[in-house]
């Protein structure tokens, strides 16, 4: 670890901390109603498609669209994949993707989970990858804000039947927030060399005499919405690794940046709309602490010699970064991979600059958890806030017991409805994940597609189920996942960890809108302040740790014990 | 406890206000506003973006390609294979069957892998054989693959240990190369971020100026 390491990651956090703040104001009067500016494009949207945009739902009705246009954008996707053969911009002739490939996929980007079961370079067209894939990038993401905002007007509202328009929402989410900043930031990661064009791949002859063929393609367009949506599904297969998809350190720190921007920014739109501004930077200091918390470990864990490698210069200096270079790009080093992992799995982003399948095994511990607790740090924009106001709602339900009071959040009583749903979204989580696992681990079809074997092979199985579960979509990619086992569980997985998640959330924010508010009494928990925020960590740690605990312990602990010990699996 | 109050109030309901319509009107509304909206965010933005890209930075815009005696030699962002002695060599590569610019990926080995130790190992032996003067062990990047396969860069402490090898190979005096190695680092972006690097394509192009390979060496 070096003084410049640190410096860099309390740049990015300074940089961070600045941006959020005027974001989030922003959005809060973008979800009021507040600005129009963008109205000549917003209105013949809603006029063609028969919206009407002055009338709010229930949160069913609001259910019932959300459900209904995945289901549409799907299916169009997936009408796409396998006919883009007979589609426009696809220079190399790609052929139709395969059903099962396809149906795989088109769930997958849905859900913003961007997992991704090919190598897009040899699969995907260039109309699939724009009109299909990336435009998932915008409405997945645009679905989450719409659903947190949903949540967040549930907890302001007093005695409200309604939690808003579903289409308005998301409209605006794609229109006023995400569409404004890909416009800018698409040209300036151009600028850095990523490269965005439509022709065939070129065939170069390289210096000694071969020759090598170099993948094209629309990147640019694509690698912004990816990241400022945390969807994370690359344009090739190496995801942000690949120079064309992340050239420089700058357009590296631009994109983690972007990863985290949204879901930083709607803690203060929560704390602005329910007017309670302490509040949401109350769940923001939760977010960051966890934040360092993950990236100290991981930094430390990477930056280590391993004791098993000989006749090689691991040393950290001036001249190179030293290390676990395995599965990183020089111009990153380990403190720029370590801190992407970190943030592309605190969100639900899924993007890599390294491939985490590398890293040492406390280093892979990082984003392994990270994505166990949900992706609520920051978290997936929209998902990671609804996710972390679930643990809220634990919280203060806990110091409800504590203090023998019936817990109130934010002026709303607490009660059996509401704990119901919060638990149903907290146990089903770790259920499939800890279930289809052991199963996993059990029988050859789960065993065969191991790449690493002894405990890195558990982490491996552990790691899959926990990113699709909750939408991430990173992966310790040694994994094939291209099996039917794995092809149909993981689907499985991505489907429930999406809409059986935010069912029983807007039912929550169904039933919060319809409360009475009650004004604050001397017994009231306050939630905003710094005791607030110790409460919610240690919720979120114990929470979190007694479910997968004993997972981890035979994961990447034990790997970290046998690796001291030099042991080596083959 | 006694003053808490557990009475479910479920919304049983079946109030319904204007806004939540009938299935299958939300069906077409959702089927018109995929329709309008692929159009717009899924055609039309991004071919706004290559337009205006190539505009203004066509040569980034198409992936920094090197053009020398009108052939592409390859993408300055993109390693490429060089072997023997008379070149500085890119990291190992994962990518396909090594440097394929159309399948990038790691080796996605982990830390406790024999396959990667005896890969490394192997890799080590092979430095020691292409350079009998070695000295010492060799820089970690040299000897682990990158994350995309296509890692155009090497560390500096990775070229400056090519630096006799290649010296040797081209009958030139090793303070000349290391002044042309020092000369392509690239140090930290804007003083700050990422790591110091060493471009292998645009450092070997120099180096082929300098002083051409000699048959016998290439």
């Amino acid at each position: 670890m070096t003084a410049n390491g640190w410096f860099q990651f309390g740049f990015f956090f300074l940089v961070l901390l600045v941006c959020i703040r005027p974001l989030g104001i922003y959005m809060a009067g973008v979800f009021n109603g507040k600005y129009g500016f963008l109205g000549w494009l917003e209105k013949p949207i809603y006029r063609v498609s028969g919206i009407h945009e002055d009338q709010e739902m229930t949160w069913r009705g609001y259910t019932v669209a959300m459900l209904l246009f995945s289901f549409v954008s799907l299916l169009v996707t997936y009408v796409i994949e396998r006919a883009q053969h007979i589609l426009p911009w696809n220079p190399q002739h790609l052929p139709g993707v395969e059903p099962f490939l396809a149906w795989n996929t088109a769930a997958s980007f849905t859900t913003n989970t961007n997992w991704q079961n090919y190598t897009p370079e040899t699969t995907m067209s260039y109309f699939t990858q724009m009109a299909g894939l990336a435009y998932h990038n915008f409405f997945s993401a645009a679905v989450g804000i719409a659903c947190a905002i949903a949540l967040i007007r549930g907890i302001a509202r007093r005695e409200s039947k309604t939690i808003g328009n579903f289409w308005v929402d998301t409209t605006r989410a794609c229109l006023y927030v995400l569409l404004p900043v890909c416009l800018v930031g698409a040209l300036f990661l151009v600028s850095q060399g990523c490269i965005q064009n439509l022709h065939p791949y070129t065939v170069a002859h390289t210096v000694q005499g071969q020759t090598q063929t170099i993948a094209q393609g629309p990147v640019a367009s694509q690698e912004i919405i990816k990241e400022l949506g945390t969807n994370g599904g690359g344009f090739t297969n190496a995801n942000s690794a690949h120079p064309f998809e992340n050239p420089t350190p700058l357009s590296n720190f631009t994109e983690m940046f972007l990863i985290f921007l949204i879901g930083g920014a709607l803690t203060v739109t929560l704390g602005r709309m329910t007017g309670s501004p302490g509040h949401g930077w109350a769940v923001f200091a939760c977010m960051a602490i966890l934040f360092a918390a993950g990236f100290t470990t991981a930094y430390w864990a990477e930056a280590q010699a391993s004791p098993v490698l000989h006749g090689v210069n691991q040393h950290t200096s001036a001249l190179q970064s030293g290390g676990n270079m395995e599965g990183k790009e020089t111009r990153f080093g380990v403190m720029n991979s370590a801190l992407f992992a970190t943030v592309t799995t605190d969100t639900s982003c899924g993007a890599v600059n390294s491939m985490h399948d590398s890293f040492m095994p406390l280093g892979g511990m990082v984003p392994l958890m990270n994505i166990m607790l949900g992706c609520i740090i920051f978290g997936g924009v929209g998902s990671g806030l609804y996710g972390i106001l679930i643990y809220v709602v634990l919280s203060v339900f806990i110091a409800g017991l504590m203090v023998g009071r019936t817990p109130e959040y934010l002026g709303k009583k607490i009660e059996s409805y509401d704990v119901k749903m919060t638990m149903l979204f907290v146990l089903i989580f770790p259920l499939v994940i800890l279930v289809l696992s052991a199963i996993s681990s059990l029988y050859p079809m789960g065993l065969s597609s191991l790449a690493n074997h002894g405990p890195h092979g558990l982490s491996e199985i552990l790691y899959a189920f926990a990113s699709t579960a909750a939408n991430n979509g990173s992966a310790f990619a040694g994994l094939n996942g291209n099996t039917h086992w794995y092809n149909s569980a993981l689907g499985f997985n991505m489907l429930g960890g999406r809409f059986l998640m935010i069912i029983p959330m807007l039912a929550l924010a169904g039933n919060l809108a319809r409360k009475k508010s009650i004004p604050p009494s001397p017994g009231t928990f306050p939630v905003n302040t710094a005791l607030f925020t110790v409460l919610l960590t240690g919720v979120i740690l114990i929470v979190g740790a007694l479910t997968f605990f004993p997972a981890l312990s035979l994961g990447p602990i034990l790997e970290h014990l046998l690796l001291q010990h030099g042991v080596l699996f083959s | 406890m006694a003053t808490m109050t557990y009475r479910d109030e479920e919304l049983r309901s079946t109030t319904r206000v204007p806004g939540d319509s009938s299935l299958r009107s939300v069906f077409l509304v959702a089927a018109r506003y995929t329709l309008i909206t692929t159009v717009l965010l899924g055609i039309i933005y991004p071919l706004v973006i290559t337009g205006l890209a190539h505009l203004v930075m066509p040569q980034k815009a198409d992936g920094s390609l090197i053009v020398r005696n009108g052939q592409v030699v390859g993408s300055a962002l993109l390693a490429q294979n060089f072997t023997g002695p008379a070149y500085f060599h890119p990291r190992p590569s994962a990518a396909g069957n090594g440097y394929d610019a159309t399948s990038s990926g790691g080796s996605n080995l982990g830390p406790t892998s024999q396959a990667l130790v005896s890969r490394i190992d192997a890799s080590v032996a092979d430095w020691h054989k292409i350079d009998p003067g070695a000295r010492g062990p060799v820089p970690i990047g040299l000897v682990t693959t990158s994350a995309s396969g296509l890692d155009p860069d090497i560390s500096p402490e990775g070229a400056y240990y090519q630096v006799p090898m290649v010296a040797a190979a081209r009958h030139l005096p090793k303070a000349t190369v290391r002044a042309l190695v020092k000369e392509h680092i690239q140090g930290r972006q804007l003083g700050l971020l990422g790591e110091p690097r060493v471009n292998v394509l645009e450092l070997n192009l120099a180096l082929d100026a300098l002083a051409p390979p000699t048959a016998a060496a290439k």
